[in-house]
Parts: structure tokens; C-alpha cells; sequence
């Protein structure tokens, strides 16, 4: 009743491409931002802010990534994790060599690395498709982290292998390091967050996303109209592994502290992958809602049985999770295999006929 | 300088001195590991010949038959009996999953179907350890495990029977396909669905003997790497070794898992041993990858894959 776009008339262009065309969902989008901003920072717990909030939004930082890639221009890729690891460990190289150097131009710097390597691991699909291209992703992840664990330089020469990330200021407030506060860097990750959403959001109904998205529907049809697919796949390679180099930094430096590599391995790309499918392929909304709910999915089985008042052994427990993990996300693929985008349309389509069934 | 000549010289010079004995020894090595890659691989192609689907679950299916089987034989069954009643349980998990999971997912996209069998992936890891316990199991099936001298060349007699009962599987697999009825509708089926469907063979079954034929291969693989390096969750991980084997020989080719395999395995160890040293060691991990990568440039279609023709 209340949520209807009747009267609202669209008398310029630039009106006709707002992202949201309908009032009442700018006016929901601005109070979310406005809540995340002001509000969170002061209700939410230490824990809260840490365990749920600020890996959740470095995550979908990435899925965001992983969906131009793979939801637009139609690349699977599995190596997400390793471009994540490859933004973290040359963030650290950057900001340990170059000390000075603003920490916000580091975070932007590690991703144009990754970007570059991207773009390395992306020259097969130019040649292969599909689930060989998956494989042949496969490729990066395992030759990334040997690398990462086996040359040196990458971890200064530490003997125990592990990355830490140092203090880091910027105008005069402690972004990341141990003295910075769960606040500060819950309102760092949430801005790259937002930033990086519109950017994506605007890229993907621009030009370059209508080449995407035709590679991705067809490639040879796209290439006969006059889309020139090697340029349009690596870009779509490098802006992917761009977001995931921007949020493997934002992992290490604003939740983790100190890693190694196993943080970044192969399990981190499924878990991406689980995302945007469960999110939505090809919708930036989906990457988002997508991030949410697997991450948030593990944390309420954790603590599900705790508040039932039920309790069992660890290790048993432990497994019981993987099991109804695993057996969730097909019983999802079954009944909504386009992702929590399309529940989300369904809902506001529901919503602005309501209360009248049709 | 120094890198070049060790990746360039050093490891040939290496080849020579011990020519043939240690080489010898190096590539029957790779051959034997290189079997075992292929019949988890063959797993993978089976069930992708029949229903199109890339079943990541291949591994944890291998994990989930070896905990099974040593969890029976710890309670008291004597092996045979274990083995009958594990594949009776590969066979009832193929029924659940074509009842549960396939059958709503049919005409589904490739990446949908390919993600809920990561989902199974996860479900049969945690169902299998809530049911048999997640510690290093020892299976011990009566193989002996002694070294045995031939033309100089020193081998594992357990090595050498577990690649020859892999020959003996492969065989019969050829054989099941090749001249029984099952293994004709098999085969229509991995053709063309819709003309097998045409000509009245029932799909549904036809994937659900798929399943159990996958399965089974995954026991026997189970059983081979478990003997060898004891039962425990690292064996679902054997999925991630496969998959270059897989893209080498073609997603839809018998033969190309097996020729992969063996050349994966006879690669991966010549690279380890000779070329392992100068990059600093433990490069089994991508190198398979690499050298499949390496060879898709050439044949995007893999050894024995189909020819993809691509038309507007």
C-alpha cells in the first residue's frame, strides 16, 4: 500500500538511470547507509563487529568480485582465493617496503597487482571454456599459494612464515595493527564496501557489462556482432581479481591481523562460489545477500544448539555442521536455484500489490 | 645463472648418470601413482558421459567408502563381508542421491548442478566422520607390503598389486560397457539424452547404475590410498588431484582418464624428483596443473575429448 511507484514520473535521463528508480527504495538504501554508518558502530558488540560484520562485508567485497567474473561475463573461476591471497601478501610487501606510502592507496595498489595476475590466469580462456576453464583456474590457486609459502620475500624472511599486519595510520586515526579499534575498521571495510559496490553496480550496466553479459550468453554470437573478446574477457579477469586482491588486503589487515597461507586457500573460493550462486548470478544485490548468508549460516549453527540448551561433543558437533551445511545449500539450489536476488524481486513484486493476491 | 643451470642442465645430467635404473625407478613410480589418479578420475568421467554433471563429490565419495569400510571391519566383519556390505552402501547412496538431489535439478545449468555437488562434497565428509569417527584409520586388507627386486629395479609388491587389480577394474569396465545391455544404454545415453530417452531407455536408472558404478570405482580407490596412507579426511582431497587428469584426457573419454593419469603421475614424479630441488621442492601440488594447462593451449578439448564445435 505504502510501497508504490505511482505518481513518480521521470522527467530527465539522468532520472531514468538512477540506480533505484523508485523513491521508496533510495529512501530505504540511504537510512541502511546512514544505520550502517552512525548507528552499528555504537550498538553492536566487539564480537559482533569482528566475527560477523567486518568479515561479512570483506567478503562480499569479493563475491562482488567473483560475480563480474562469473555471474556477467560468464568465466567460472576457482581461483579466488589465491587472487585474494596475492592483494594481501603484496599489501604487506607494499606497506613493509614503503612505510609512508597511505594505507588507502596500499589497499588500491595490492589490487592492481592482483588485477595483473588476473589477467595472467585469465589468458586460457581465450582458448578453453567451462568447467575446463575451472580447472584450469584451479591452476592459480595451487601455483599462488606455493609460491606464497615457498619464496621468502614474500614473508620478509620470517621464520615462521606468517604475515602481520602493521600499524597503519590515516589523518591521524589507527586503521588497521593491533591498537586499531573494531570500530575504525568495521568504517574502513564498510566504506571500500560501498564504494565498491556502486563502482560495480554502474560498470555492469555501462557498456563494457553489455559486452560481458553477451560474452556470456554466447560468446561466438558476441564475437560475430563485433565484440572483441580478448580484450573484454581479460578486463572482466582483471576487475575481478581487482575486488577479490582489494578484499584479500582488507582480510588480512582488517580482520585476520596476521596470516598464512592457508587462509587464502581453496576452500575460501568455494565459499565465494557458494555465494554468488546462492546470492544470484549476475546481480550485484545477490553478491551481497549472498555474503551474508553463507557467512552468516556457519555462526548460527555454531550457536544453535547452545541456544536450544542442547550440547554435545566438539568434534561431533563440528561434523553435524559440515553435514547440514552441505545439505542446506542443495535444498536451496532445489527450491530457488536463481539466488536470494530473485526472492528479493518476488518480494518487492508481492509487496507493491499488496494487499490484493494479483 | 645458477637457477638456469639448475633447471636446464642439472636435472639431465641427473637423468643420465643413473640411467636406467633410478629413472626407471622414478617413472614406474609415477606409473603406479599415475593409476590410482585415473581411477578417481574415471569416477568423475562416468558419471559425466551419462548425466553431464561434474560431480565434485567424486572424492568424498572415496572417503566416504573407505570410512565405511574400515568402520565395518572395526566392528568385527570379516573384509569380504565389509566390502559387500560398503558397496551395497554406494549403491543405496547413488538411489538417495539421483531420489534427492538429481531429480529436481534436472535442466538446471551445468554450475547449478556442479555447486549442489560441492554441497553433497560437504555433506558426505561431515555424515561419514559423524558416523565413523574423524581419527587416522589403518586399513589393512591382507595385502603383503614387502620390496621386490625386478631387473634391478626395486618395487612395493603392494604397489604393484594394487595397480594390477586397478588393470583388472578398468578391464571389466571396458567389458561392462562395451557387451552388456546396461553398457550399450550407457553409452546411448552419454550420446544423445533425448534420442535415449526416445528409444525407451529409462534415464532415471540409467543414472542411478551410473552413481553406483562411480561409487564402486570410488571404493576401490578408497581401498588402494587408504592401504597406503591410512583412512582419513585428506582422501576426499584426491578429487583436487584428478582434475587435471581429468582436462588432460577430456571430460568425456574412458581412455583419456586413464592415459591422463598415467602420464600426471609419470610427470609429476620425474618433475618432483629432478626438477623439484631447484624451485624449492613440493611441487607436486601445481605441477600437474601446470602441465595439463600447458596441453589444453593445444587441445582445448583435452587427449580424447569430443570435438567442440561451436555454432551460432
Amino acid at each position: 500500500m505504502f510501497y508504490r511507484e505511482t505518481g513518480q514520473f521521470k522527467t530527465t535521463y539522468a532520472a531514468d538511470q538512477t540506480i533505484f528508480p523508485i523513491f521508496q527504495d533510495r529512501i530505504f538504501i540511504f537510512a541502511l547507509i546512514i544505520f550502517a554508518y552512525l548507528a552499528v558502530p555504537l550498538i553492536a558488540s566487539e564480537y559482533m563487529l569482528q566475527a560477523v560484520l567486518i568479515p561479512m562485508l570483506i567478503f562480499s567485497i569479493a563475491a562482488v568480485g567473483l560475480n563480474i567474473l562469473t555471474g556477467y561475463a560468464g568465466q567460472l573461476s576457482l581461483g579466488t582465493g589465491a587472487f585474494m591471497a596475492m592483494g594481501a601478501y603484496s599489501a604487506y610487501k607494499l606497506t613493509t617496503g614503503f612505510p609512508e606510502l597511505n594505507i588507502v592507496l596500499v589497499f588500491i595498489l595490492s589490487g592492481v597487482a592482483s588485477a595483473l595476475v588476473g589477467i595472467v590466469f585469465g589468458l586460457p580462456s581465450l582458448r578453453i571454456k567451462g568447467f575446463y576453464l575451472a580447472v584450469a583456474t584451479l591452476a592459480a590457486q595451487f601455483f599462488l599459494i606455493w609460491m606464497f609459502n615457498r619464496v621468502p620475500w614474500w614473508y620478509n624472511y620470517h621464520s615462521s612464515g606468517t604475515i602481520t599486519a602493521p600499524p597503519r595510520e590515516f589523518a591521524g586515526v589507527m586503521l588497521t595493527g593491533p591498537t586499531a579499534t573494531a570500530e575504525t575498521r568495521y568504517l574502513l571495510v564498510l566504506s571500500f564496501c560501498i564504494v565498491a559496490g556502486l563502482l560495480a553496480k554502474n560498470l555492469v550496466r555501462s557498456r563494457i557489462g553489455r559486452h560481458w553479459m553477451a560474452i556470456r550468453d554466447m560468446d561466438i554470437a558476441a564475437e560475430i556482432i563485433g565484440i572483441r573478446l580478448l580484450p573484454n574477457k581479460l578486463l572482466a579477469f582483471a576487475i575481478s581479481s581487482f575486488y577479490c586482491g582489494v578484499a584479500g588486503a582488507l582480510l588480512l589487515f582488517s580482520y585476520l591481523g596476521s596470516a598464512e597461507t592457508e587462509a587464502f586457500d581453496i576452500f575460501v573460493s568455494f565459499d565465494v562460489l557458494f555465494m554468488i550462486i546462492i546470492g544470484g548470478l549476475g546481480s550485484i544485490l545477490g553478491a551481497y545477500l549472498g555474503a551474508a548468508f553463507i557467512w552468516l549460516l556457519p555462526i548460527f549453527l555454531t550457536n544453535a544448539p547452545q541456544l536450544i540448551g542442547l550440547s554435545m561433543p566438539v568434534d561431533f558437533q563440528k561434523h553435524l555442521e559440515v553435514m547440514i551445511f552441505g545439505s542446506l545449500i542443495i535444498v536451496f539450489l532445489i527450491f530457488e536455484p536463481a539466488g536470494l536476488a530473485r526472492l528479493w524481486q518476488i518480494g518487492k513484486e508481492k509487496l507493491r500489490r499488496w494487499p490484493f493476491p494479483y | 645463472m645458477e637457477f638456469l643451470e639448475s633447471v636446464t642442465i642439472t636435472p639431465f645430467v641427473l637423468i643420465a648418470e643413473d640411467f636406467p635404473v633410478f629413472f626407471g625407478e622414478v617413472v614406474f613410480n609415477g606409473v603406479l601413482t599415475g593409476v590410482l589418479y585415473s581411477l578417481v578420475a574415471l569416477g568423475f568421467v562416468l558419471i559425466f558421459k551419462a548425466s553431464g554433471v561434474f560431480n565434485f563429490a567424486q572424492g568424498a565419495m572415496v572417503l566416504f567408502a573407505a570410512l565405511t569400510l574400515v568402520g565395518l571391519m572395526e566392528l568385527g566383519l570379516p573384509v569380504w563381508l565389509a566390502f559387500v556390505v560398503t558397496m551395497g552402501a554406494m549403491v543405496a547412496l547413488a538411489y538417495l542421491v539421483e531420489l534427492l538431489v538429481l531429480r529436481h535439478l534436472v535442466n538446471q545449468p551445468d554450475i547449478i548442478l556442479f555447486m549442489s555437488t560441492i554441497g553433497l562434497t560437504f555433506f558426505l565428509e561431515g555424515f561419514g566422520e559423524t558416523l565413523w569417527g574423524s581419527n587416522v584409520k589403518k586399513l589393512d586388507i591382507g595385502i603383503p607390503d614387502a620390496p621386490v627386486e625386478i631387473v634391478g629395479m626395486l618395487f612395493n609388491s603392494f604397489d604393484l598389486i594394487a595397480a594390477l587389480a586397478c588393470a583388472l577394474l578398468v578391464a571389466g569396465l571396458a567389458f561392462f560397457f562395451q557387451y552388456t545391455p546396461t553398457g550399450r544404454a550407457l553409452r546411448a545415453v552419454a550420446d544423445d539424452h533425448q534420442a535415449a530417452l526416445a528409444v525407451g531407455i529409462p534415464l532415471k536408472k540409467i543414472w542411478i547404475i551410473v552413481w553406483s558404478v562411480a561409487g564402486i570405482v570410488a571404493l576401490v580407490a578408497g581401498i588402494v590410498w587408504g592401504a597406503k596412507s591410512g583412512v582419513q579426511f585428506s582422501l576426499s582431497l584426491i578429487a583436487l588431484k584428478a582434475l587435471p587428469v581429468l582436462i588432460l584426457g577430456g571430460f568425456t573419454s574412458v581412455p583419456g582418464a586413464i592415459v591422463g593419469g598415467l602420464i600426471i603421475g609419470v610427470g609429476e614424479k620425474i618433475a618432483e624428483v629432478y626438477w623439484g630441488p631447484a624451485v624449492g621442492g613440493a611441487i607436486e601440488n601445481w605441477f600437474a596443473y601446470v602441465l595439463a594447462l600447458a596441453f589444453l593451449f593445444v587441445r582445448p578439448q583435452g587427449l580424447f575429448g569430443e570435438r567442440i564445435i561451436e555454432r551460432v
